[in-house]
This record gives C-alpha cells, structure tokens and sequence, in this order.
C-alpha cells in the first residue's frame, strides 16, 4: 500500500507563498502612501509602525474569527458579532471613569476581562435558547452587542467621554507611531499559541461527543479559546478601535477554499487578513486624499455587505 | 425449545477479564428511568450486537460505557478503566466511540476527519505511523477515491462510513457504535459488518453494535444483547436469542425464525 503525500502538511503549497508575496506588496505599498514626503524619520516613527500595526491586527482579528466560530460552532460569529467587542469598550469607558490615570495595561486587562465576562455571557444566552438555529446565534449576538453598547454611550455621554469612545470603537490607524502599537505584539504571540494549538481547535470544532471521544477536554479547549479572543479583541480595540466583520469575512473565505481544519486554514486566514486590512486602509487613505476614511468604517461597509450575502446564501441550507 | 430472559442473563454476568463490565448503571431524565440498573459483562473480544424496540435503552446505555454521558448510578469498566474516573486521553486510546446522529458544523476532508481518529496517539502531529493508519483505514472503507472530497458534497452514506473509518483508525481494543449502518445501502452494510467481524477475529478487537435489523445481529455477532424497558432482557449467543417466543416477547410482535442456509432469519411481516 501506499502512502500519498499531504503536501499541505509539510510544506506550504505554492499558493499560500503567492499569498504571503502579495501580502508584502501591500505592505510595502501601506508604506508609500500619506501626505507627508517620505524620509527615515517619517518610514521609521510613523509608517512602518503602522504597518506592522495593520498586519498584526489584521492577522489577529481574523484567527479569532476562526476560533470562536470553530468554538461556538457558528459560521456567523466574531468578536464584533456576539458583544465581545462592544464589552471591551465598556471596560476601557469603565476604567477610564475609575481611574482616569491608569496605565495602558492596566486598561488593556480591564477591556480584556469586561471582554471574557461578554463572551460568557454570549454564550450562556446561547445555551437558553429553546431553538439553536444557526442564524438565531449571531442575531442575539448583536442584540447583545447593542445593548453592551447603549450602556457603554450611556456612560460616555454623562461623563462626557464620547468623543474618546468614538475613537475606541471605530478602528483607525492614523494615530499609530513608534511606542504607540507595541502592545499588537503580544497579541502576535496568542495568534502563534493558536498556532501551536490548531488541531485542539478543530476537534473541538468537531463538537463534544467527538472531542470526549478524542480524549479532549472541550471545556478547557473552549475556555482557553475564547480567552485568546477576548485578549486579542481588547488590544485591537485598546490599540487601533474596532475592525467589525473582519473575522467574520475572511475564515469564511478561507473556509470555501481550503475548509476549516485549522492546521491548514490558519495560515490562510492570518494571510488574508492581514492583507485585506492593508487594502482597506490604503482604500481609505487613497478616497478622499489628503484625509483619511477610518479603515473600520472601509470594513464596516465591506463586512456588511459580505454578511448579508452570507446570510442570504445560506437560508435555503440552514432551513 | 425456548430459553426463559432468567437464563439467558447468566451468560453475560461474572465473566472472568471482561472486555466491558456495567455494574447497576443507571440513567434518568426527570422520573423516566432510561436505563434501569444495569449489570452486564462483555467478552473480551468479538462483536456484541445490542438490540430491543425504540426506547430500550441502547444508545443511553452505549453512551454511558462510551463516557459521552454520565450515569445517575453503577459503575461501567472498560479493559479495567473506569470510565467515569479515568483520564479522559488515556481512555482515548482503548476505546472509541460513535453515536447515531453525526452532523459536523465545519468542512473537513474524509482524509483530515480519518486523520483525527489518529489524534488520541499523535495529538495532531500525526507520523508516518498514523498516516499509514489512515490510509489503511480508508482502503478498509472503500473511502480512497473520496478521501480529498469535503463531507459536505458526499452523500449519508458515504459520509457515514468516514465516521466509521475515522473510529477503527483510533485503534482501540474497544469499539462502540451506534447504528453504524445508517444509511448504507445493501453492499456497504454487508461489507461494514463484515469488516466488523474481521476485526474482532482478526485483530481481537470488542465491538459493540447497536443494530435494528435482527437478522443482521443473527448473523454478524458473536454475543446478542437485547434490551427492554432500559433493562436487559436477554443476552446470549445468536442460537439462544434468536428464539420465537423471547424475539416477541421483546419487540411485542409475533416473530418466526427460520434457518436458511446455516442462518437464522427471523421474519415477522404481516
């Protein structure tokens, strides 16, 4: 008998290095663009950091759609569509109230946390529902979310904060500099962790009979999945403010193409999330030059859109 | 002549080494008893057909030995591990285990779901060893020409033999199964119980089948176990179930066997 080759497996196929190219294109690109001229000091200080910025939160925001809907065992679900997003912003106006002062980890582990609770919450939701119909999930996400977020506006309006939330909530790259941004990095090191940990991922995605019959622990699998989400979203939401639809996008994508074992699809999905960030940005740099469209609000239009087909194209399989 | 349930039940307790062993396990949903004090032993070895009417009792019982569900009391040992005590990785790798209803929410190849029947061994970095597990597995299946197909575009039956594939790649002494022929046509039911048998003889592997068809548990299993009202109600060889009189006592319909060329085939159409 004999063995075929998994080219995926050891090594990565031709595309996926097409992939990564066009990604250092459009990165290189990200760096050509702005008002001013071009120098050391500008590439160093302003638009490097906010590449690295674009392609670390790009990657991130997309493996993290792939978990939770690996997690949740839900194609419609992303931070930005089950309320995880909208409770990191109420930590940030939460602490920022409390203690006006306090440094920036400080503000990152308060969204992070008021993140987790918002997950959990989600999903407990989730659990009551007499029917678990797959478009129902999301839906009571973004009522969740609205109603995380009519609190958190509530806040901000009586303490005067709406400014500082606006900036939170609607992702912008423009004020990223050198010592602006660093804090992305640790949210590389999870997106690696998710890496490492890919095939749990999957099996857990499998759901729980097929994980106990794995040996897998799906509680723990989901805890530590969901933490890695919740981390991530506050960072992006503490560093840039929030990208909506991008997890939500781009595993979609990755899932028509190469499906959704993770191993296979990760590097996939950061790719492309990376790049499709870059793109947005470089789109909202580029409509209205010399100012500046945020790249939440270029993703916020994309992603809807995206969303609706996705919705409307799966009616007919999901009834 | 007909063999009384009182018998029957002494031949599947107090076996020396047994491959599975329920000791009073119990399962209820509010005041319903599902499965009601169960004790029974399994041989170490060979294909064990659990039968009985809807609602016996046979996938809660499977499910409690397979440690998808926790029982509400006994004990159930599986080769000498307890299941509800024992860690879960460990348990991974003497028994596997497939329930009736499998729907996968993500798209995965044949080749990948087999694959992950290797993860208990390889937690996902699978080694030459495995892949050749796997690919054995999908010949075993008649699966190689659909291996690089996504589940999503096979058909119930195909999808329901890369179940199997996936659960006999685990490699484990203990095999459960619940309604393994759903949804095979004729041929691959056959060559599924057959495949079945061969690895019970061959490879000493414990099977155990829930099954709805009578005559295939006649004439694939080496022990019949069959259930009632969350109890067992007989156990023994094919020879001593396949009984008129204990047959309709447990499905509550009039049945006749007949032994057809060294079978027995039991009817009982109008």
């Amino acid at each position: 008998m004999t063995v075929t080759s998994h080219p995926t497996r050891t090594t990565p196929p031709a595309a996926l290095v097409g992939g990564v190219v066009g990604l250092l294109v459009l990165a290189a690109a990200s760096t050509m663009v702005g008002v001013a001229d071009l120098s050391w000091e500008v590439l160093w200080v302003s638009r490097l950091p906010r590449t690295v910025a674009l392609v670390l939160a790009g990657a991130a925001l997309a493996v993290c759609g792939l978990l939770m809907q690996l997690l949740v065992r839900n194609r419609f679900v992303e931070p930005s569509t089950v309320g995880t997003t909208e409770a990191a912003g109420l930590g940030l106006v939460v602490i920022t109230l409390l203690a006006p002062g306090a440094p920036l980890m400080a503000k990152m582990g308060t969204a992070a946390l008021f993140a987790l609770a918002g997950t959990w919450l989600f999903l407990r939701v989730v659990r009551l529902m007499p029917v678990r119909e797959t478009i129902l999930v999301p839906l009571i996400g973004l009522m969740l979310g609205g109603v995380i977020a009519a609190v958190t506006t509530f806040l901000a309006f009586h303490r005067d904060l709406l400014q500082t939330l606006n900036s939170w909530m609607t992702g912008d790259f423009s004020g990223i500099l050198i010592g602006r941004y660093e804090l992305l990095w640790l949210v590389a090191g999870l997106v690696v962790v998710a890496f490492l940990a890919a095939d749990r991922f999957t099996v857990a995605g499998m759901g729980e009979t097929f994980s106990t019959n794995a040996g897998l622990d799906h509680r723990a699998v989901v805890a530590v999945g969901l933490t890695i989400v919740s981390v991530v979203s506050a960072v992006v939401v503490v560093t840039v403010g929030v990208i909506p639809f991008l997890g939500l996008v781009v595993p979609n994508v990755v899932s028509t193409l190469v499906g959704d074992n993770a191993r296979r699809g990760l590097p996939w999905v950061a790719v492309l999330g990376s790049g499709l960030v870059l793109a947005c940005d470089i789109v909202g740099r580029l409509v209205r030059y010399p100012y500046e469209i945020p790249v939440g609000t270029v993703m916020g239009v994309l992603g809807a859109a995206f969303f609706l087909v996705l919705l409307l194209r799966s009616a007919p399989r999901a009834s | 002549m007909t063999v009384t349930a009182s018998t029957d039940l002494r031949a599947c307790v107090g076996i020396d080494r047994p491959g599975i062993r329920a000791e009073g396990v119990t399962k209820r949903y509010g005041r319903t008893v599902v499965v009601d004090d169960v004790h029974l032993d399994l041989p170490l070895g060979g294909v064990t057909a659990l039968i009985g009417p809807n609602g016996a009792g046979k996938s809660t019982l499977l499910s409690i030995v397979g440690r998808l569900l926790a029982a509400d009391g006994g004990r159930v040992t599986v080769a000498g591990l307890d299941v509800a005590t024992s860690r879960s990785d460990e348990l991974a790798k003497a028994m596997a285990v497939l329930r009736q209803e499998n729907h996968l929410d993500i798209r995965l190849t044949v080749r990948e779901l087999v694959t992950f029947g290797r993860y208990p061994h390889s937690k996902g970095r699978p080694t030459g060893d495995d892949l050749v597990h796997v690919e054995k597995a999908l010949e075993y299946l008649d699966l190689t020409g659909l291996a690089d197909r996504f589940l999503d575009q096979l058909s119930g039956g195909q999808r329901q033999r890369a179940f199997v594939a996936m659960v006999l790649c685990q490699d484990t002494d203990v095999v459960l199964l619940d309604e393994p022929l759903n949804n095979l046509d004729l041929r691959h039911a056959v060559a599924m119980m057959g495949r079945l048998r061969d690895a019970a003889r061959e490879l000493g592997r414990t099977i155990v089948v829930v099954v709805h068809d009578i005559n295939v548990a006649s004439c694939y299993a080496d022990t019949i176990v069959a259930m009632r009202d969350g109890r067992v109600a007989a156990c023994g060889s094919p020879a001593q179930i396949m009984q008129p009189d204990l047959l309709e006592d447990i499905y509550g319909l009039p049945v006749r066997v007949h032994e057809i060329d060294d079978q027995l085939i039991a009817t009982y159409y109008g």
